[in-house]
């Protein structure tokens, strides 16, 4: 089962809303490579984790990943607060508002809803490893471009916080590949 | 991180906070992957000591920030539900 910590991992508090960044910073929600796939993925494969110190290493990743989301939907949630009409027509974020005025919904920042086509679960330990390690690079590439796209320190901080919790994720999966192969 | 100016008290707190849980969450991983470093489970009884004592410092003084620090203590009010969620800003 699992607790609700009342924090945020890194914190987050965004002073100027900019609708603009937020329609590209969702993809880290919802996005192919975002974190509710990664936590999906990691929380979903780990039944069939043939060794304890993998199941474990992808139940904790799996939760850290929860705290991950949170922090991308509040860096969302504070990028559109208190926008006037105007600013949501003049930076193109009409087409999100019509549906979900401001409220979080999970889709990549082309539009497209999270699916769970986008992860898998082989029930094969090795390939969901071998996964997983692509998984953090993926999202360590998107925080990357989210990094070029932006400027404003304040959404910059906890982008570069959790680009960093990528590398460490791919750092201990690869760990967990040499736990299997010893078994062999 | 040497630098921070905190606002107030609370801010301060919470800072100790996220750090020591923060070093909890790396020695976690770490561990899971190395379940026979004792340097690394002499550091996370350490850090989880603090980390947990930071916690009950901090949910004493201004609101619970897990469940199990909220208890009422007298208080005829439901601060869990009461204090501000985490994605409000400001002190959070």
């Amino acid at each position: 089962m699992w607790n609700y910590e009342k924090r945020l991992e890194f914190p987050v508090n965004i002073t100027s809303p900019n609708a603009k960044l937020a329609q590209v910073i969702i993809s880290q929600y919802g996005g192919p490579d975002g974190e509710m796939g990664a936590s999906m993925r990691y929380l979903s494969q780990r039944y069939a984790a043939p060794y304890r110190e993998v199941a474990a290493i992808l139940t904790d990743v799996g939760t850290e990943e929860l705290a991950h989301l949170e922090m991308v939907a509040t860096i969302v949630h504070q990028l559109t607060k208190d926008l006037s009409m105007e600013e949501i027509e003049a930076s193109g974020f009409a087409n999100y508002y019509v549906d979900h005025t401001v409220g979080i919904w999970p889709q990549a920042a082309s539009g497209f809803p999270f699916t769970a086509a986008q992860f898998q679960s082989t029930g094969d330990v090795i390939t969901d490893l071998m996964e997983d390690m692509a998984a953090e690079q993926k999202a360590r590439t998107t925080y990357d471009n989210i990094l070029r796209l932006i400027h404003d320190q304040e959404v910059c901080e906890p982008i570069k916080f959790l680009r960093a919790r990528e590398i460490v994720h791919f750092q201990r999966f690869g760990e967990a590949k040499l736990t299997d192969l010893r078994g062999f | 991180m040497m630098n921070i100016r905190f606002a107030n008290e609370q801010e301060k707190m919470l800072h100790d906070v996220n750090v020591l849980s923060f070093v909890v969450v790396e020695l976690n991983l770490y561990l899971d992957t190395h379940p026979n470093d004792r340097n690394a489970m002499e550091y996370f009884n350490h850090y989880n000591r603090m980390a947990n004592q930071a916690k009950k410092e901090y949910s004493a003084k201004y609101g619970p920030l897990t469940i199990s620090c909220a208890d009422t203590m007298g208080c005829n009010e439901w601060k869990w539900a009461l204090t501000p969620m985490p994605w409000e800003g400001g002190c959070n």
